[in-house]
């Protein structure tokens, strides 16, 4: 591991002094994706700027609607929180899905949405790979691409987000509250990561310190569910999960959202899915066509085709559920 | 305001509570937890076994609450109460949950053991304080602390041994004291 400097700051005019102050410089959360992928010689930050012990450790209603959650709420805070669990059930579930007990304790809200991808090229610093080391290549499509994406990718690059929680966020159309030189900006979940194009290494437009999230109020928020599959019963990053939810009357889909997880290297909003169901009868026929339909855009790879077949029965089944028409 | 100077030592003097104890050390900032306990403080309790995060022999207590002790920093360790397994109990005054492990023969060559206890005894006050987990049926109500529940609430410690069954039980009999 690199030799590097440590600061903590207990207030964010500091951290963003800090920032500005060493080039070289990232923040450190909970450290449970960064601190391993500094041993692994992936990450090689000259300053940890410590931000975990600032005060973005609250969960609150906002005054414009909806919740406030601090950048550095622990992630098992936020699955226990009785608002979180209450009126937003499949951002506890996504939590709860992810890592183990012990991770979640020490892993921050904005650590989980800054986490880097498990590509297993990403991860091995005796690999090319065109997000670590630009121009170095891509090994992944002739490859171990099992569980990299099948959605969004490029020639450059078809790593996978692992974040479960961002899948529920993106389909929930949270916030990200970001603190700049210039004052707080919140940006749309779907706009802060970037999809890989011909910079992999470039994975968001926005540079400062995530303050928090917020959650918009939303009917469709507390009947949301997050359903994962794993190659394990526990303690696996997803080979394929959904976040979705829906409002039926009379038979009729009144509004939906649907959102994917370890398909892309974002959490990938399937609006066209979406566009499909609102305003026709709720039916697994067409719940299967709507998937089929967002799914033209996949460009799936030998070993991870299966993807696509399990991205549509887990959708259909969830959607059969949220609508009653399954067990 | 604090002062970014710092920033250019690659070592810091630091102060750590462990197990009701105070110690300060000088630390490269490179030292985690785990090894600032097993190679400073001879405190050889937490296992390292994969040192990633993924296998959960190191697991000990920050503020009561389980952590992987591999991928904290020790620098950034400081402020917290941190207890590991020799401050949990010694014989003859073992933990509850130390006793079961034995009486229900929890454990083969021992290794994953010390995190095995750690981890065990915050799952049994995460479940008390009523946390949920990814089986619970309902998320505000996650009822008895079931086998089913234990698995999955102790799912980041794994034991290469296989003496989950046992376990399993050890910690549903810790839990009913």
């Amino acid at each position: 591991m690199r030799s590097f400097g440590y600061v903590s700051v207990s207030e964010p005019d500091a951290a963003l002094a800090a920032l500005a102050a060493h080039p070289q410089a990232e923040f450190l959360g909970g450290g449970t994706n960064l601190v391993d992928l500094m041993k692994l010689g992936v990450r090689r930050p000259g300053v940890l700027i410590d931000v975990s012990r600032l005060p973005f450790d609250r969960i609150e209603p906002d005054p414009a609607g909806g919740v406030r959650i601090g950048g550095a709420v622990r992630n098992s805070d936020l699955a226990a929180d009785p608002l979180i669990r209450q009126a937003y059930p499949a951002v506890a579930q996504a939590v709860l899905s992810g890592a183990s007990g012990q991770l979640r304790n020490l892993a921050t809200v904005a650590g989980n949405l800054m986490q880097r991808t498990r590509c297993p090229y990403f991860m091995d610093a005796s690999k090319p790979c065109n997000k670590r080391e630009p121009g170095s290549g891509c090994p992944a499509r002739a490859g171990e691409h099992h569980n990299l994406a099948i959605l969004g990718a490029s020639a450059a690059c078809i790593a996978t987000s692992p974040s479960d929680l961002a899948v529920a966020l993106a389909a929930l159309d949270a916030e990200v509250l970001l603190l700049t030189e210039a004052g707080e900006t919140a940006v749309p979940i779907s706009q802060f990561r970037r999809l890989p194009g011909a910079a992999p290494d470039r994975e968001t437009d926005y540079h400062g310190l995530i303050t928090g999230i917020r959650l918009p109020d939303s009917l469709l928020a507390q009947r949301m569910q997050y359903r994962k599959v794993r190659e394990r019963a526990s303690y696996a990053f997803a080979i394929g999960s959904v976040a979705a939810a829906a409002t039926v009357a009379d038979g009729v889909i009144t509004d939906c959202r649907i959102a994917w997880g370890a398909v892309a290297a974002v959490p990938w909003r399937a609006r066209q899915a979406e566009q499909y169901l609102i305003g026709h009868p709720a039916e697994p026929d067409r719940f299967r066509a709507a998937v089929e339909l967002e799914l033209l855009a996949a460009d799936p790879l030998p070993g991870n085709a299966y993807k696509t077949t399990l991205i549509s029965n887990l959708t259909v089944d969830l959607l059969s559920r949220l609508t009653g028409l399954a067990a | 305001m604090n002062d970014p100077s710092p920033a250019a030592e690659t070592a810091s003097t630091v102060t750590l509570r462990i197990n009701d104890e105070e110690h300060q050390l000088r630390l490269d900032n490179r030292t985690t937890l785990l090894d600032a306990l097993r190679e400073r403080l001879d405190l050889t309790g937490a296992k390292k076994g994969c040192d990633h995060g993924q296998c959960g022999a190191c697991t000990v207590l920050l503020d009561g609450r389980r952590a992987n002790a591999c991928l904290i920093l020790a620098v950034a360790a400081q402020g917290y109460s941190i207890t590991t397994i020799e401050g949990l109990g010694a014989e003859p005054d073992l933990h509850p949950m130390q006793q079961a492990f034995i009486d229900h023969d929890a454990l083969q060559c021992g290794y994953c053991t010390p995190g095995q206890i750690c981890s065990a005894v915050a799952a049994v006050d995460e479940a008390r304080a009523g946390w949920p987990s990814a089986v619970s049926a309902d998320l505000t109500d996650p009822g008895p602390l079931t086998a089913r529940e234990i698995r999955e609430r102790m799912s980041g410690n794994l034991c290469r041994c296989g003496a989950y069954v046992n376990i399993v039980a050890a910690v549903a009999a810790a839990a009913q004291r």
